[in-house]
């Protein structure tokens, strides 16, 4: 391999398995195709250890024993899924998660230890278990580009055969050729301001759906947190312990009800403020010592959280703690385009967690598992089919924002179409609150945002990297809001409150594909009703 | 977002500009980062506690600038205040391992 420091232009290397994304997923999968053989290169638009969702925050994992109690769990959550999510996915899940944090351990990342001196592997610190993933993956042979994002994959007419992009410090092109190709780019967070947005723009569904990829559950998008006004901390743990009120004082009685939904409707109302006035000294403590990074936004100000109230926001988290992403087709994380494989939030979570929210352990022990059997199989598809795979000449895939679809206008303004994924896909009475009405006229605008995209001259440079952020980003919302169309029905974060309940008919999940044209089709095959 | 690169502070490591998952910063040859792209910051702190000399100050607002004083940070002691709250020393992890969270998730439930 080359030592990309050596070259002055484009870098153009090769390798075995490519991996975009250096989240968790992006960090397991890499570990694991290393530990089947592979050569592997790594590439994330920020940095591995600090990019995505996971980094900045402690996080919990779902981690049960195996056994009866397994068992038990995972029926006591089904109902709540929406019936979605498929036992025997949530089991192999929870089952490699188990095995992989158990290796965390013995390799030596610090997990704190219980009352009986026992380490306690059901919580990970973002910051450190992120910086020990870094380790790990170096320590395994893995080569990491560290910003360089990747604007699109490669093709060789049979199977996916790299990626390309640009390094964005150095301002120079780079391409990986490999015999296979790990997704780990990540959830998309429609443009708001939460821990880990920089690099969520969904990237990778835009690129896996350019491929012929297919994706999943993208209605599963309308999941929203509790966040300090103006920070951008979408963490819910202490708000465990939260108390709400309206600017007059007046308690919203959140009682047996969906807390969310209480205070988003307060939210259309006016201002609501919070306080975690119901966590007792004991918990305060934990709280202040266990979340520090939750207690920034106040302790910069002067304000106290536990005795004070402070304006509180709902944060639209999109697909990072909804639900929607690409389709698997099988147990090895195979999206269906030979030679690409999808792990963690840039994979539809609807096996393992239906229509509700896999936020924290879940996906997080999602991201764990699925990353090693994505990486491990890609590592296989490598060891199979590279010989063929180096002989034949790739083509770049990429489209919107790189290669016009028509006669080309120059001057995109990946700005203007930023802002207009921001208006229709962050307020609450569009996305969180959903109704044909609205869902329409968003659809009208970010098809016009398409358009706009489709119809420019490609840029280079970082005006390239920003132009295929504003395709991803419009083509995540096209998908998200043609799905919530068809979904005509309420399911977990799926919320139309012009079809109230949920509809036994829509037990089922959709899958939405195309980029310039998007179609809907139900996974078990019957019709969709005409949707646009 | 990041609003403060202490020149005072800063030892020219470059450490923020390459762990910045934003590309916020900019290196300047044998001087402290500039802050090139201050409107792409995510406001995660994470560039504070890999700084070794805690030079850098995020406020919280992640929508717009405050507009605080180094001097004002400096004499409020907020200057690495989020890596002591982790346990982080000199741009180093440390501290996981006093982590009470899993009290918070037993209390929780």
């Amino acid at each position: 391999m080359i030592n990309p420091r050596r070259v002055a232009e484009a870098l153009d290397v090769s390798t075995d398995v490519l991996v975009v994304g250096g989240g968790p997923a992006g960090a397991w999968a890499a570990v694991a195709a290393a530990e089947a053989g592979s050569r592997v290169i790594l590439v994330d638009k920020g940095y591995l250890g600090t990019s995505g969702a996971t980094a900045p925050s402690n996080t919990g994992t779902w981690f049960v024993p195996p056994g009866e109690g397994r068992r038990a769990a995972i029926e006591q959550r089904q109902p709540r899924t929406g019936g979605l999510a498929d036992p025997r996915w949530v089991e192999r899940t929870l089952d490699t998660a188990w095995d992989k944090l158990h290796c965390l351990a013995a390799w030596g990342y610090p997990f704190p230890r219980d009352d009986e001196g026992q380490p306690y592997l059901a919580n990970l610190r973002g910051p450190d278990y992120m910086h020990f993933m870094r380790r790990l993956v170096l320590g395994a042979g893995v080569m990491v580009l560290d910003h360089h994002p990747a604007l699109e994959l490669l093709g060789n007419g049979e199977t996916v055969a790299g990626a390309g992009g640009i390094d964005r410090q150095r301002s120079r092109p780079w391409q990986v050729r490999a015999a296979a190709v790990v997704l780990a780019t990540g959830g998309c967070a429609f443009g708001e301001h939460i821990l880990g947005s920089a690099t969520l723009t969904g990237d990778g569904y835009l690129m896996a759906a350019e491929a012929g990829a297919l994706l999943s559950g993208m209605e599963f998008s309308a999941q929203y947190a509790f966040t300090p006004r103006p920070s951008a901390l979408n963490k819910g743990l202490p708000f465990r312990w939260a108390s709400f009120t309206r600017q007059d004082g007046t308690p919203i009685s959140t009682e047996g009800r969906d807390r969310h939904a209480a205070v988003a409707a307060a939210l259309l109302d006016g201002p609501v403020f919070a306080q975690y006035d119901q966590a007792s000294p004991e918990v305060r403590q934990w709280l202040r010592q266990g979340q520090p990074n939750c207690f920034q936004p106040f302790d910069r100000i002067g304000v106290d959280p536990f005795t004070e109230r402070w304006p509180v926001m709902l944060r639209c988290e999109g697909t990072v703690r909804g639900v929607g992403g690409i389709r698997l087709l099988d147990d090895d994380c195979a999206t269906g385009v030979p030679g690409l494989y999808a792990a963690g939030d840039a994979a539809s979570r609807e096996r393992l967690t239906g229509a509700i929210s896999g936020g924290g352990g879940p996906n997080s022990s999602w991201a764990i598992a699925s990353g090693n059997w994505a990486g491990r199989a890609a590592a296989v598809f490598a060891a199979r089919h590279g010989a063929r795979s180096a002989e034949r000449p790739v083509t770049p895939l990429g489209q919107a924002g790189l290669r016009p679809a028509r006669k080309a206008r120059p001057g995109l303004d990946a700005h203007a179409i930023v802002r207009a994924v921001r208006e229709e896909m962050l307020p609450l009475d569009r996305n969180f609150f959903r109704r044909e009405a609205t869902l329409r006229q968003s659809l009208e605008r970010l098809d016009g945002c398409w358009a706009d995209l489709r119809g420019h001259e490609p840029a280079d440079g970082a005006a390239a990297l920003q132009a295929r952020e504003a395709a991803a980003l419009t083509a995540t919302s096209r998908w998200a809001y043609r799905s919530a169309l068809a979904r005509a029905e309420s399911r977990g974060m799926h919320r139309r409150p012009d079809r109230p309940g949920a509809d036994a008919g829509f037990a089922c999940s959709l899958h939405a594909s195309g980029l310039d044209e998007v179609r809907l089709a139900r996974a078990d095959g019957r019709a969709t009703e005409a949707v646009s | 977002m990041i609003e403060i690169v202490s020149a005072r502070r800063c030892i020219a490591c470059d450490v923020c500009v390459k762990v910045c998952p934003a590309n916020v910063f900019d290196a300047i040859p044998a001087a402290a980062p500039a802050i090139a792209r201050q409107a792409d910051c995510q406001t995660c702190f994470l560039c504070e506690i890999y700084c070794p000399s805690d030079a850098l100050y995020v406020a919280p607002d992640a929508e717009g600038v405050s507009g605080v004083s180094e001097a004002a940070i400096e004499a409020a002691g907020l200057f690495g205040s989020y890596a002591r709250a982790l346990g982080w020393r000199r741009g180093r992890p440390d501290g996981a391992q006093n982590d009470p969270t899993f009290r918070l998730r037993v209390a929780a439930q």
